[in-house]
C-alpha cells in the first residue's frame, strides 16, 4: 500500500515537472551577474558578426554579460516590440529618427547627465524630445549609386564622364545598347523583395522629399506635393531598364541577388551605401581601388555641385524601464564603444562605420572617404530627410506600387497616389492622439 | 492502485489545469482586455472603450481580407476533401504498392508552412516567368490560385489518412451485401460508403475549413499579401495592423479585430460542426 502511495506520489511530480518544463528559467551566469547586464537589440544585420565579436570582447575585458540580438532585415520594429514586453527586455535599443522615437519617447531613458552623449560631436546628433535627449546617433552613413570603375572603363568612360542625370542616362543606355558585347549591363536589379526594397522606396525617395523640401523651405510636413516624382519616376526607369533582369522579374529579387550580381561584375551600378563596404571589398570580392560612389543624380537643382546623400537613422536609445544596475552597464558599454581604442577600431573597420564622437577612429572605406573628399570640395551633402516619412506603411504601399508599376500591372499613377495621398492619410494617422 | 488514483484524482489533474489557466486562459482573457486599450507593451494599456472595434470593423482591408480568407477557405475545403477523400478510395482498392503511395502522399505534410511557401513561391514564379505571366506578388488571381495549390498539395496527404482510416473501419459484410443485391458501384459509394465515413467527413471538414480560415505561414510566405494588401487573408492582415504599425492605437485595433477573428473562427466551426454531425449515422 504504502509503495503504491508513493508510485502515485512520484507520477504526481512527473507530471508536474514536465507540465512546467517549458518555463525554465534563463542560465546562471546573467542572473548572479551584480555589475548588471547588457542587452542589445541592433538594428544592422550587415554588422551582426561584428558586434557578436565586440560583445564578447567586453566581456572577456570586464565581465559584464553583453548580450547582442540582431533583428532580420525589415522587421526591426515588430522585434522590438516584442522583445519590450518580455521582462529582460533590451537595455539598448534603436530608434530610426523623429518619427520612430515618437512611438518609443515613453521608454527612452533622458542621456543628458550620460558619458556618452558628453563624448558626442554636437546636438545635431542627437535626438532630443522637450529638452531632454532621448536618442543618441552611433553612426553617420552615405549612400549614392556604388560604381565598379574597372568596369566602367570597359565601356570607355570614367567618374568624371558622369555629372549629372543627363549623363548617367547616356551611360548607362550606352552600355545597355553595348551589354551582350561588353557582358555586364549598367545596374543590378532593382530588387523589390523585402531585403532590397528599402534602397528605392526610402533610399531614392529621399531625393525628390529633399528637394521638395528646399524649394518649399520646410524641414517636415503634413502633406508632401510631390513636385519632382516625375524626376523620380525617371531615375527609376533609368533603373529597371537598363538592368541585369527584365523589370516583371524583379518582385522576387532580393538584395543578395543584387549584391551578388555587383561582386560579380555583372553591373557597373549598385545603389547601395557605406554600410556594405565589407561586403563588395575584400579577397574574393572587388578591390578596393576599382570601386567608388558617385551621387544620385535626378536632374533637379545644381547637379554640378551635388554630393552624397549623408545622415543617419540609427539612433541608440537607453530603456528607462530596465534595472538601474543594467542601464548603468548600458551606458558604460556605449560609451566603451565610442571611445575605447578596440570598441572605436570595431566600429570604424568592422562595421565601417563613421561615429560622430570626440574619439572617433578614422576608417578605410572607401565611400566615407569619398564622402569627405567631395564635402571638402564643396559639393552639398544631401541630408536624410526619409527619417520624416509618417509612417513604415507609406513606405510599403509605396513599395508595392512601385512593384506593380515595373512589372507593367499597375500605372504611375498609383506610385503617386502611395506618394502623396499615402503621406497625407498616414500622417494624419500617426499623428492623431 | 486505482484507489489512490480515486482518491488523488485532482493532483493529476491540477498540474494540466494550471498549465491550461496560465498558457491559454488567462492570455485570452487579458487578450479580451486589451481589445479595449491602446498600449505599446501590454504592462503600460490605457483603456480606450469601444474605440478599436469601431475602426476594426470600419477597416477596408479587414474587410477585403475577410471576403478573401471566406472564397479561400470555402474553395480549399471543397477541393481537399474531394481530393482526398478520391485518393482514399484509390489507395483503399486493391492497388500495388499502395501502402508506399501513402507515404508519398502524406510527406508534404510533415514540412513547415514557411518553408513551404518559400519552396513554392520560388516554383511558381519560375513558372509564370516562363508563361510571361505577371509573378505571383503582383497579381490576386494568382497569388489565390498559388495559395490553393500549396495548401491542397499540403493538407491533401493528411486528409487522406483520415478518410482511408474511415473507409477502412465499414463491415466488408456492408459492402458484400449491397453487392449480392446487385447494388452499382456509384449505388455503393453514395448509399453505404459516404454515410459511414461521416465521422471522418465531420473531421476532416472542421480541420480544412479552420485552417483555412486561420492561414498565416503560407500566406505570410507565399505573397506577404502583396500586391497592396489585396492576396492578405485575416490572420495575416491582424499580424500587419498589430506589428507592420507603429504608435499604440494600432496595438489596439490589431488587438480588436483578432478578438473578432476569433468569435468568427467558432461561430463558423460550430455550424459546420452541427451541420455534418446531424447526417452521421451509427453502423
Amino acid at each position: 500500500m504504502k509503495f503504491k502511495k508513493v508510485l502515485a506520489l512520484a507520477m504526481v511530480a512527473t507530471m508536474a515537472v514536465g507540465a512546467f518544463v517549458g518555463c525554465g528559467s534563463k542560465d546562471e551566469g546573467s542572473a548572479t551577474s551584480d555589475s548588471g547586464q547588457v542587452y542589445y537589440l541592433n538594428f544592422k544585420p550587415e554588422a551582426d558578426e561584428a558586434w557578436q565579436a565586440l560583445a564578447k570582447e567586453y566581456t572577456e575585458e570586464t565581465g559584464v554579460p553583453v548580450t547582442v540580438v540582431t533583428a532580420a532585415s525589415n522587421k526591426y520594429e515588430e522585434t522590438l516590440t516584442v522583445e519590450m514586453d518580455k521582462s529582460e527586455a533590451p537595455t539598448l535599443f534603436h530608434v530610426n529618427g523623429p518619427v520612430g522615437l515618437n512611438n518609443w519617447k515613453d521608454y527612452c531613458l533622458d542621456l543628458s547627465d550620460s558619458e556618452v552623449y558628453g563624448n558626442l560631436n554636437g546636438d545635431e546628433y542627437a535626438l532630443i524630445d522637450n529638452g531632454e535627449v532621448k536618442g543618441i546617433a552611433m553612426a553617420v552613413e552615405t549612400y549614392g549609386i556604388i560604381t565598379n570603375t574597372k568596369l566602367l572603363a570597359e565601356a570607355g568612360y570614367t567618374v568624371d564622364d558622369i555629372q549629372s542625370f543627363e549623363d548617367l542616362k547616356k551611360v548607362a543606355e550606352d552600355i545597355t545598347a553595348r551589354s551582350s558585347e561588353l557582358g555586364f549591363a549598367a545596374f543590378t536589379s532593382a530588387g523589390m523583395d523585402d531585403s532590397s526594397d528599402w534602397r528605392f522606396k526610402t533610399h531614392l525617395a529621399n531625393l525628390p522629399i529633399y528637394f521638395e523640401y528646399q524649394a518649399e523651405e520646410e524641414t517636415s510636413t503634413d502633406a508632401i506635393k510631390g513636385t519632382y516624382l516625375e524626376n523620380y519616376k525617371n531615375v527609376f526607369d533609368l533603373y529597371i531598364n537598363n538592368s541585369t533582369c527584365k523589370p516583371t522579374e524583379l518582385a522576387s529579387k532580393t538584395g543578395d541577388d543584387s549584391e551578388s550580381e555587383f561582386i560579380n561584375g555583372e553591373a557597373v551600378f549598385f545603389q547601395n551605401g557605406s554600410w556594405e563596404y565589407g561586403n563588395v571589398v575584400g579577397d574574393g570580392k572587388l578591390a578596393a581601388e576599382d570601386v567608388t560612389m558617385i551621387p544620385i543624380y535626378i536632374g533637379v537643382g545644381d547637379e554640378a555641385n551635388q554630393g552624397l546623400c549623408t545622415g543617419t537613422e540609427n539612433y541608440w536609445c537607453v530603456n528607462s524601464a530596465a534595472d538601474e544596475k543594467d542601464i548603468q552597464a548600458t551606458l558604460d558599454f556605449m560609451n566603451w564603444c565610442v571611445s575605447s581604442d578596440k570598441g572605436t577600431t570595431a566600429m570604424a573597420d568592422d562595421m565601417g562605420f563613421v561615429i560622430p564622437f570626440k574619439d572617433a577612429k578614422e576608417t578605410d572605406n572607401v565611400f566615407v572617404k569619398k564622402d569627405t573628399e567631395m564635402q571638402a570640395a564643396g559639393k552639398t551633402t544631401i541630408p536624410w530627410n526619409f527619417t520624416t516619412i509618417p509612417s513604415e506603411q507609406w513606405k510599403a504601399d509605396l513599395s508595392s506600387a512601385l512593384t506593380a508599376y515595373a512589372a507593367g500591372t499597375g500605372s504611375w499613377d498609383d506610385v503617386k497616389t502611395a506618394f502623396v495621398d499615402g503621406w497625407a492619410t498616414e500622417y494624419k494617422a500617426a499623428n492623431q492622439e | 492502485m486505482e484507489k489512490a488514483v480515486r482518491k488523488y484524482w485532482p493532483v493529476f489533474l491540477l498540474p494540466t489545469a494550471a498549465a491550461f489557466c496560465v498558457g491559454f486562459l488567462y492570455p485570452f482573457i487579458q487578450g479580451l482586455y486589451l481589445s479595449f486599450c491602446s498600449f505599446i507593451t501590454i504592462d503600460r494599456a490605457k483603456f480606450n472603450g469601444l474605440e478599436n472595434y469601431k475602426y476594426a470593423l470600419t477597416d477596408a482591408t479587414f474587410l477585403h481580407s475577410f471576403w478573401f480568407t471566406a472564397l479561400f477557405t470555402i474553395v480549399v475545403t471543397i477541393l481537399i476533401n474531394v481530393g482526398a477523400f478520391a485518393l482514399a478510395l484509390a489507395l483503399t482498392s486493391k492497388l500495388k504498392a499502395s501502402n508506399l503511395f501513402r507515404t508519398i502522399f502524406f510527406m508534404p505534410n510533415l514540412i513547415g508552412g514557411i518553408v513551404l511557401g518559400y519552396i513554392w513561391q520560388i516554383l511558381l514564379n519560375g513558372v509564370l516567368t516562363l508563361l510571361e505571366k505577371p509573378l505571383l506578388a503582383l497579381d490576386e488571381r494568382y497569388g489565390f490560385i498559388g495559395l490553393l495549390i500549396l495548401m491542397c498539395w499540403q493538407q491533401i496527404g493528411y486528409m487522406m489518412i483520415i478518410y482511408i482510416a474511415g473507409l477502412q473501419s465499414i463491415p466488408d459484410d456492408y459492402i458484400e451485401a449491397a453487392k449480392i443485391d446487385g447494388a452499382t458501384e456509384g449505388q455503393i459509394l453514395w448509399k453505404i460508403k459516404i454515410p459511414n465515413v461521416m465521422p471522418s467527413i465531420t473531421i476532416c471538414m472542421f480541420l480544412s475549413l479552420t485552417n483555412g480560415f486561420k492561414l498565416f505561414d503560407q500566406n505570410l510566405a507565399l505573397t506577404g499579401g502583396e500586391p497592396a494588401h489585396a492576396s492578405e487573408m485575416l490572420a495575416l492582415n491582424i499580424y500587419n495592423t498589430f506589428y507592420g504599425r507603429s504608435g499604440p492605437q494600432w496595438r489596439g485595433y490589431g488587438q480588436a479585430k483578432a478578438v473578432l477573428f476569433c468569435i468568427m473562427v467558432i461561430i463558423i466551426s460550430m455550424i459546420q460542426l452541427r451541420a455534418t454531425r446531424s447526417k452521421e449515422v451509427q453502423q
